[in-house]
């Protein structure tokens, strides 16, 4: 039995990142991995995804615009195989990377199931590992069908994120069952290789946690390219077969049959913490099936035993994971660490053109009777953006009347995703619009539009 | 690069602590994460930690001595490296990066010396520039309200929203989420405002009334002995645990008794943290059981136990002692058969638990003697009213007296 002072359960971006704090902080630490360490995001989650969206990207680019932008290519010739390997390189550049910052912070990396015991200890094939101080789970989550409706992932014709990513072909055509960040980034790199997409969504629009004015620009976008776009549409039956599946889809008060090659399950997602001796180890789960942990300090009901990332609830995302084991690693230490800020977490989606967002919609401010002025920009009015010929989007911005606080942020443009952190830098520190306006931006750029979204909210726009 | 070592604001309340013992010597080596001191905050005696790595260059206070958050009481560094005085004090020093613009805000006077005496009046913030975002200042330009007056909580005591009024609680909660905020906040009807206002005028700012009712403790008795039988020594439940198990069944019940006093409005609490108060060598503290009503008495028990002998250590953590939604105070030990307990603001109600003693009572028609309790809740009028009170203490006492209605 070795003896560590902290051992995590999963490698990916909370498990991981949370070991090497621990490790910097003086804590002998151990991490568990069943898989490639990196977790779902740097095997078969954010990265793969964002390398296949490049391959889309480019491949638009030449297929529509390289003529206008004085390029003569003759025919093009998609092949989604390649971009796949391509991608499959990407990632495992990656994972070893996260190989060797554990070998850089020696982190033992412990291969296996990590099965959780009473008294902070881990069983791990027949090993038990013991942690002194305390021990950290990082389970994570995996795509889940809706077997109630007959759309169960059979890995041929119903298809998760995880046989996506290695096609070697694109299918002619894909239904893909809910439009959140994964269906929508999906319908982006399969229509720019030539499937024909049908993106369905049950509630009233796609992109639904996202502000309506961010999902309708999508929503038109993705129409204009020819991807058939059905929100507020309900998968009432599916037919399944090993060559085709026939979808029953109600939408508007008519139904309508779909027939596609394959469908991509992109609806919810579903964490792991079955098999893995949590309730026999006193880790109680909450009604929606994640850990319960103590708001505060992410501990479970078991003492000494903490919960980071998609398992220990939403927003599923990497980077809250991320910031979640920085501070597990922290307190356990016994630092106090700055406690997270849930509502400043951006949120991004990486199709063309890119959506994020910080804060809350225009619909929630006034659900919450918030006194608020909203500025826009167009991205249409942006020199930089008409130089690069990606002039769709805008940025808009939720200023509080009374004091000028930032209440949220929206960007829909080429590059939204990296644009989005002046508002996240500035939400973190309370920066007003004001400040964001002071602070001098570059010409020309993109993020002028920033500027002057918060120049609109104040009634003084300079450039439209 | 030497590294300073500053006083840290250890709780949430805390303006100044007292530097108890060092851990560490001068020209011992620290590694990050390590114990350099013992500091006594307003209410526990907690770890001032090592930030930096190295050697402890230099201790700038002597064990004893009363620091104000913020200020220096160290150094760390490599071994011979120079920290004299001009260079502690110097404003902006190399340390910047590491402790942000504290260096701006200490005077140099008082970095400079090596015993700090305690200042008369903790000052909020040392004079100089206050650290404090755009929109606090915007809130405070618009409240008219002097920033230097006001303790920051943000990194390095930042002043920031939460700190000025209209800055707590406009994030509404998101409902049905898992994580959900455990309150509900009511707007106060123009009753309860008239309320709260005559009754504050009569008899001061937290208007008290008292109730007090007998509790016939017999069969929780014997459920106690069967337990206690069953479970052996380690699994010991006490009368108390019986007691804060029942009032956090009862407080479910009676939510409005669960409250906190908002000045403009009244949280109602969905969650129920029992806060018990234990005496401690120099005082009392109140620790607080979270979640109270959602544990087994078995856990209530052994969180109870750890807790009061913690606290007796003062080894609590601040988040251990703060945030109670509704306290119990237990006397009986100290045979003491019925008092009244001061009520802990902004909690609107806690419960004195007296001894249990037999007393003559009349069961069937037959006088018997029977083992009984008086217990007395202090309630504030502007959050519960007589009959609301008398609710919740019927509730409790149908408790007590059937355990088996606390599972019911």
């Amino acid at each position: 039995m070795a003896q560590f002072d902290v051992i995590v359960i999963g490698g990916g971006p909370a498990g991981y990142v949370c070991a090497i704090r621990a490790a910097q902080l003086g804590l002998a630490t151990a991490v568990v991995e069943r898989e490639k360490l990196g977790g779902v995001c740097v095997n078969i989650g954010c990265i793969p995804t964002k390398a296949l969206l490049h391959s889309a990207y480019a491949l638009r680019l030449i297929q529509h615009d390289a003529k206008a932008l004085g390029i003569e290519v003759g025919s093009v010739t998609p092949d989604y195989g390649v971009a796949m390997k391509r991608s499959r390189q990407v990632s495992d550049q990656n994972s070893r990377g996260v190989e060797f910052l554990m070998k850089k912070h020696k982190i033992t990396v412990l291969k296996g199931t990590g099965v959780l015991q009473p008294g902070r200890k881990v069983k791990v094939g027949d090993e038990v590992h013991e942690a002194r101080k305390a021990v950290v789970i990082a389970t994570g989550s995996r795509v889940k069908g809706i077997p109630a409706i007959g759309l169960e992932i059979n890995k041929t014709s119903v298809i998760s994120s995880d046989q996506a990513l290695l096609l070697e072909k694109v299918p002619a055509s894909l239904a893909i069952v809910g439009a959140g960040a994964v269906g929508t980034e999906f319908a982006d790199i399969f229509s720019s290789f030539g499937t024909k997409v049908t993106l369905i969504e049950a509630l009233p629009r796609i992109l639904p946690l996202e502000d309506a004015e961010s999902s309708d620009t999508i929503s038109k976008s993705f129409r204009k390219r020819g991807i058939t776009v059905l929100a507020g549409a309900k998968v009432r039956k599916a037919t399944v077969s090993e060559q085709r599946v026939v979808l029953e889809v109600e939408a508007g008060g008519t139904a309508e049959a779909i027939t596609v090659d394959r469908v991509l399950m992109a609806a919810g997602r579903a964490v792991n913490t079955e098999g893995m001796g949590f309730s026999e180890s006193g880790v109680t789960l909450t009604e929606r099936g994640f850990v319960q942990v103590n708001p505060a300090t992410l501990e479970t009901t078991a003492s000494g035993v903490y919960c980071i990332g998609d398992v220990a609830g939403p927003p599923m995302l990497a980077h809250k994971g991320s910031r979640e084991g920085v501070v597990v690693a922290e307190l356990i230490a016994g630092h106090k660490p700055h406690p997270i800020r849930y509502d400043n977490v951006p949120s991004v989606t990486y199709c063309h053109p890119e959506v994020a967002s910080i804060g809350l919609t225009e619909e929630q401010a006034k659900e919450q009777k918030l006194d608020f002025q909203v500025g826009r920009f167009p991205m249409s009015a942006i020199g930089r953006a008409r130089a690069s010929m990606e002039t769709e989007g805008f940025v808009k911005i939720l200023r509080e009347k009374k004091y000028g606080e930032i209440l949220g942020a929206h960007i829909v443009a080429s590059h939204a995703s990296e644009m989005i952190h002046e508002l996240v830098v500035a939400r973190e520190n309370e920066y007003t619009v004001e400040e964001v306006d002071l602070a001098i931006h570059a010409h020309p750029t993109l993020s002028e539009a920033i500027a002057e979204a918060c120049l609109d909210s104040m009634g003084r726009v300079i450039h439209i | 690069m030497a590294t300073r070592i500053v006083m840290e604001a250890l709780s949430p309340t805390m303006e100044e602590g007292r530097l108890v013992e060092w851990k560490k010597q001068e020209g011992d080596k620290v590694n990050v994460g390590d114990v350099l001191a013992e500091v006594e905050t307003d209410k526990a005696v907690m770890e001032l930690v090592a930030r930096a790595g190295g050697t402890l260059l230099k201790q700038l206070v002597p064990a004893g001595a009363t620091v104000p958050v913020s200020q220096p009481v160290g150094w760390i560094g490599s071994p011979g490296e120079s920290v004299d005085g001009a260079e502690v004090g110097r404003p902006g020093g190399q340390e910047a990066g590491k402790s942000g613009g504290m260096a701006a805000r200490a005077p140099r006077s008082s970095a400079d010396r090596p015993t700090p005496t305690p200042p008369s009046i903790p000052a909020p913030h040392p004079p100089g520039r206050v650290r404090a975002s755009p929109l606090a200042r915007r809130m405070a330009a618009e409240q008219g309200v002097d920033l230097t007056t006001v303790q920051g909580s943000g990194p390095e005591g930042r002043i920031v929203r939460r700190d000025l009024r209209d800055g707590m609680e406009r994030r509404a909660p998101e409902r049905g989420a898992d994580a959900g905020a455990g309150y509900e906040d009511i707007p106060l009807t123009q009753i309860r405002k008239t309320i709260a206002k005559r009754l504050s005028q009569s008899i001061g700012p937290i208007p008290t009334f008292y109730l007090t009712c007998e509790v016939d403790m017999e069969r929780a008795a014997e459920a106690r002995e069967a337990l206690n039988t069953a479970a052996g020594d380690p699994g010991r439940i006490s009368f108390n645990d019986i007691v804060l198990k029942a009032v956090a069944s009862a407080l479910r019940q009676h939510p409005a008794c669960n409250a906190w006093w908002q000045d403009d409005r009244i949280r109602l609490w969905h969650e129920v943290h029992l806060g018990m108060a234990v005496a401690v060598p120099d005082g009392l503290i109140t620790p607080v059981i979270r979640n109270a009503d959602q544990r087994s008495l078995r856990e209530i028990a052994s969180m109870t136990r750890d807790l009061a002998g913690r606290a007796r250590e003062r080894k609590l953590t601040p988040e251990e002692y703060t945030g109670s939604t509704f306290s119990v105070s237990n006397l009986g030990m100290f045979d003491i058969e019925h008092f009244t307990a001061v009520i802990n603001p902004p909690e609107a109600g806690i419960l004195a638990v007296g001894s249990i003693v037999p007393v003559p009572a009349v069961v069937n028609g037959q006088v018997v003697a029977r083992r009984r309790m008086r217990m007395t809740m202090s309630c504030d009028h502007r959050v519960i009213d007589g009959a609301t009170g008398a609710r919740f203490l019927q509730t409790l006492k149908l408790m007590l007296e059937n355990p088996l209605a606390m599972v019911w």
